[in-house]
């Protein structure tokens, strides 16, 4: 079975979605790893990341003006 | 409007908002604003803070429309934009401490880090020592960041929550088009309970509505755009990221180009406006400055711009420079062109001391 990593990043200040997104993938060699974020400002710096690691990504909105990133690699 | 939304947030978002700004500060000061201070979050905040009579420099004091365009230009733009979230929660009392003390570090240097690119372009090379004092400052926070400090999670807060600073700022705006008196004391001076400088650069300013539709335009990009001074450098330390650091180059190099063609790039360390030439406390300052910053999670125009979206955390931390720059005239913390305060260099100490303190004890609380 797949091995999935969780992030809940709902309410943490700059940097720390991004950052504490690139510690998740910086231990991976590929899987799929699900972010939760709740501003438009940390979905676009995970997607960010995301991009520039070589991961692929889809965003699927979630109640409560959230969203889940899904990185695949 | 989804193509405009698109293109400000891309990459050429910040460089757009960049842009924009370093042509619109030097047009500010063309029509009036202080020199090198077309734009200046801590220093337009003390201006506040002294026209509220928070503090009793008259030399300083004026409600600047520049940062009410800010928060009301950044509310327009999440309105529109379904950004508009209210939320706190996290560590407000810390973001007031650490908005108090990012003032004190800024006025030792007499400008925020808007001011100090600013500067820099406009010829004051005291802001090299400043930029590299805030450089220093973002680094050590980014260390604080990578031992896992935070300031823990906001959550959702009721609507009503979100408007209080933009109704504040509606409030400024309205007492400085009334500019209530209630007369003069024995010594003929006036006593409030609004005060505007009649000299110095309090005295100094661009036309109400041009200000304020400068801060409206820049406040609307900003908030797009996520453009922030300090996180243009904490971003290219911690994650290699030059999305945000595009955005001040591209404002760097517009305010020289617009100083040059405006007459007013003037190079040097002496005579220049509103500066102190102490390389040593330009440096400290803005260490101390950038170190709460970051702490905070952005510079002094991203916490106005977030306080448009509803985040009542930024606004807490916005009350505490107002707050602070009081402090920083009364307890004589706040540099002039004369040079360092008196409590200047010591309350830059206790500022730095206070944050590493911040820094190595802030953690996410576990549930």
């Amino acid at each position: 079975m797949e091995n999935i990593k969780m992030l809940d990043a709902r309410g943490l200040s700059c940097p720390q979605p991004a950052m504490l997104t690139r510690q998740v993938l910086q231990g991976l060699a590929g899987g799929r790893v699900e972010v939760l974020v709740d501003s438009g400002t940390a979905r676009e710096n995970v997607s960010r990341l995301a991009a520039k690691s070589g991961w692929k990504l889809s965003v699927e909105s979630q109640p409560g003006d959230s969203f889940r990133l899904v990185l695949t690699k | 409007m989804s193509l405009i939304w698109r293109f400000l947030t891309s990459r050429w978002g910040p460089v757009v908002t960049g842009l924009a700004v370093g042509v619109l500060a030097p047009v500010l000061v063309r029509m009036g604003n202080p020199g090198n201070m077309g734009v200046c979050v801590v220093c337009f905040n003390r201006d506040i803070a002294g026209a509220l009579g928070l503090h009793r420099a008259s030399l300083v004091q004026y409600i600047r429309p520049e940062i009410i365009g800010f928060v009301l230009g950044a509310l327009v733009a999440a309105l529109l934009f379904r950004e508009f979230k209210p939320r706190t929660g996290s560590a407000p009392l810390v973001r007031f401490l650490l908005g108090i003390f990012a003032v004190f570090g800024a006025l030792v240097f007499l400008g925020c880090p808007w001011r100090a690119y600013l500067r820099l372009a406009g010829g004051d090379w005291n802001a090299i020592f400043g930029i590299f004092g805030l450089v220093a400052g973002i680094g050590l926070g980014v260390v604080f960041l990578r031992l896992g400090f935070s300031l823990g999670r906001s959550r959702p807060a009721p609507g009503a929550l979100g408007w209080v600073m933009p109704a504040i700022m509606v409030v400024l705006f309205v007492l400085l088009l009334a500019g209530p008196q209630f007369g003069r004391d024995a010594a003929g001076n006036p006593a409030g309970p609004i005060f505007f400088s009649e000299k110095g650069p309090g005295s100094q300013h661009a036309p109400i509505f041009i200000s304020l539709a400068a801060g409206l335009f820049i406040g609307f990009l900003a908030q797009r755009s996520r453009f922030c001074t300090v996180g243009a450098v904490r971003d290219m330390i911690l994650l290699r990221d030059t999305h945000l650091l595009n955005g001040v180059l591209a404002l760097i190099a517009a305010a020289f180009i617009t100083n040059l063609a405006l007459g007013q790039f003037h190079a040097g360390f002496e005579n220049q406006p509103v500066a102190q030439t102490n390389g040593w406390w330009n440096f400290g300052g803005m260490a101390l400055a950038g170190l709460a910053f970051t702490l905070a999670g952005g510079c002094p125009g991203r916490q106005l711009f977030l306080t448009g979206e509803g985040d009542g955390d930024a606004a807490v931390f916005v009350s505490g420079m107002i707050v602070g720059a009081g402090f920083a005239h009364s307890f004589t913390i706040a540099s002039s062109p004369a040079g360092v305060a008196a409590y200047g260099p010591v309350t830059v100490i206790a500022g730095l001391i206070l944050c590493i303190v911040f820094g190595l004890t802030m953690r996410e609380a576990k549930r």
